[in-house]
């Protein structure tokens, strides 16, 4: 039943419509200008709207048909000439999917150290693994670095990739809490007919935590494809750049080609939107979990 | 099992962790701290200056000026960003129809990747053709002819009046994380309050201030705190859109600097020892805000 009465309902629908064109906006100016050739840009009013080629004299200026445009693919053409973008989509894919894969693995495994197991010590470690959780990424930044190039592993992925392989303290955190959910008796059922612990992670505890896989997966797979610092740390070599670092190459050396530059960062956001859109349940439920910390 | 072999199990399951942690975690901070007192460009080896990376923070006009940036970002996105993510989620919340796709509409700015956020803001702000400023100068030009006004639209990138400003509302964009707490904590208040503090004649505006506000001012906190640190560490944004730098330093800040300091000086130490100040900068504004809100949060279940 809804008791909200009807004169609030509609200015909340008012609000609601003005603040949703005002967040919608930066999207479609994004689409919009990566789908128009510069030429159309010269007009001070923006045009927004698909359709049929205008000329933007005074006449239609005043009848408004200035705000039509036809939508080409020119800048995204010059765009991925200019920048070789399918293979920073490609180097992206690699990053993520080893990061995605790294991450599921070594986080379920240690949570699973950290939940099913019982040993003596066992939540004080946890505890100051969470405790580290506030150490800013800044403080060791620099002795990361010098440790990789120590070992010669700048300018590759490895220093991106490898550390996933090695836990990551809000997953190990979000799937333990999953892991406590996972019946005793199972477990202990488990054990008496004889299966190794390995056996029982990957046969019990993994295939009941399909929830808790799926929003690891989808937050460190956003993780790397957002990601921006480590790779621009760690790369040099261009061949090897992901999206993030090509977009800003781009910003740096072609900063005034607003329309290719539009073209490449819409690449850059409809995976995700694409993801969202085919996951949506995962993402609101992750980040609840993130705010449960507190 | 015996205890022994259920710890021998429970190390070897956590050892990920644990080499991770010590090589990741325990080594780097150690080292930083003890480069933090030296100079070092990476190239050769530490050489210990003591207190010299300190000092010359004191006297380091860039280093102020990042700092001040810094502050005055944080004391107004913060509260921005609170605020525009709790208004949507009160009228989320109102549970009128077209919710579902009012929330998505309002949460997918948040998960686009910064870098494109940043070089789609750029443009947006652009003062000639971006989409902001073409849509102030009809406003303006109508204010200037009716009240016999001068406004000019800003030139949000090359004016360093305007820099923090524009990164205040690029934050504000991207507050579908927060609104998303908040409108799950807002669901989670029991409606039997809302009942009684009407039957106790409280009109909308009490409600909202003695029954909405306590119940989930956890999750206010918990953002608070999180937007904090965030905002001290803030430092891509700025790195895209003005990869020279903003005009007057206007978009130099805290993290930036540091970065610049390491990476692009090679000033190893200095930025160690920078690091390490906004670490402990960052735990006392958190001890400081936990002591100073612990009066306005209610934890339900603590008995009042």
């Amino acid at each position: 039943m809804n008791t909200v009465p009807r004169w609030r309902r509609i200015a909340g629908h008012v609000v609601l419509i003005a603040l949703s064109f005002v967040f919608v906006m930066p999207f479609a100016w994004l689409v919009t200008t990566s789908l128009q050739p510069d030429t159309e840009r010269s007009q001070l009013v923006p045009a927004l709207i698909p359709g049929p080629k205008s000329f933007g004299d005074a006449a239609e200026q005043a009848t408004g048909k200035h705000l039509v445009y036809q939508p080409t693919l020119v800048q995204y053409e010059k765009g991925l000439t200019r920048v070789p973008v399918l293979m920073f989509f490609r180097n992206t894919l690699l990053v993520c999917v080893l990061t995605v894969l790294g991450t599921i693995l070594s986080s379920s495994l240690v949570a699973y150290g950290f939940s099913i197991l019982k040993w003596r010590g066992r939540d004080v470690v946890f505890f100051v693994m969470l405790a580290t959780m506030m150490l800013p990424g800044q403080v060791t930044m620099v002795p990361v670095f010098t440790i990789w190039r120590k070992l010669g592993a700048v300018d590759t992925y490895v220093p991106l990739v490898l550390p996933a392989f090695l836990g990551n303290s809000f997953f190990i955190f979000l799937f333990r809490q999953f892991f406590l959910t996972v019946p005793r008796e199972l477990i202990e059922a488990a054990r008496m007919d004889g299966a190794s612990e390995f056996r029982i992670w990957a046969r019990i505890v993994m295939p009941l935590s399909v929830p808790a896989i799926a929003t690891v997966g989808l937050f460190s797979f956003l993780g790397a494809w957002n990601d921006f610092l480590q790779p621009l740390i760690y790369l040099a070599d261009q061949t090897k750049y992901t999206l993030s670092l090509g977009l800003a190459m781009f910003r740096t050396q072609y900063g005034s080609e607003y329309g290719q530059m539009m073209a490449v960062a819409t690449l850059m956001v409809v995976p995700i939107i694409i993801l969202f859109f085919f996951a949506q349940k995962t993402f609101i439920q992750g980040i609840k979990t993130s705010g449960l910390k507190g | 099992m015996k205890p022994s072999r259920e710890r021998r199990l429970g190390l070897l399951f956590i050892s990920p962790f644990l080499i991770g942690f010590t090589v990741f975690t325990i080594y780097p901070v150690i080292a930083s701290l003890y480069y933090s007192f030296c100079d070092y460009d990476v190239l050769s080896p530490p050489q210990f200056v003591g207190l010299a990376n300190f000092r010359e923070m004191a006297s380091d006009d860039r280093f102020a000026k990042g700092l001040w940036n810094t502050v005055v970002f944080t004391v107004f996105a913060v509260p921005v960003t609170m605020v525009t993510a709790l208004v949507l989620a009160f009228l989320l919340n109102m549970k009128l129809r077209g919710q579902a796709l009012y929330r998505t509409i309002f949460f997918l700015p948040s998960i686009v990747p910064i870098i494109a956020s940043s070089v789609l803001w750029l443009w947006l702000l652009n003062s000639d053709y971006g989409l902001i400023n073409a849509s102030l100068r009809p406003i303006m030009s109508w204010l200037n002819s009716a009240f016999g006004l001068h406004l000019e639209p800003p030139g949000w990138l090359t004016d360093p009046d305007y820099a923090k400003p524009a990164l205040i509302m690029m934050a504000a964009w991207g507050v579908g994380g927060n609104m998303i707490l908040y409108l799950a904590a807002l669901g989670d208040v029991p409606q039997q309050l809302y009942e009684a503090a009407e039957l106790d004649g409280a009109g909308a505006w009490e409600r909202a201030r003695h029954v909405t506000l306590p119940m989930i001012s956890p999750v206010l906190f918990f953002t608070l705190v999180m937007g904090l640190i965030g905002s001290f560490q803030y430092f891509a944004q700025p790195l895209v859109m003005w990869p020279g730098g903003a005009p007057g330093d206007s978009a130099l800040f805290y993290a930036l600097y540091l970065f610049q300091n390491a990476f692009l000086y090679l000033r190893m130490g200095y930025a160690s020892a920078q690091a390490w100040l906004l670490f402990i900068v960052i735990v006392a504004t958190t001890l400081l805000v936990f002591r100073s809100t612990r009066r306005f949060v209610y934890y339900a279940g603590e008995g009042a």
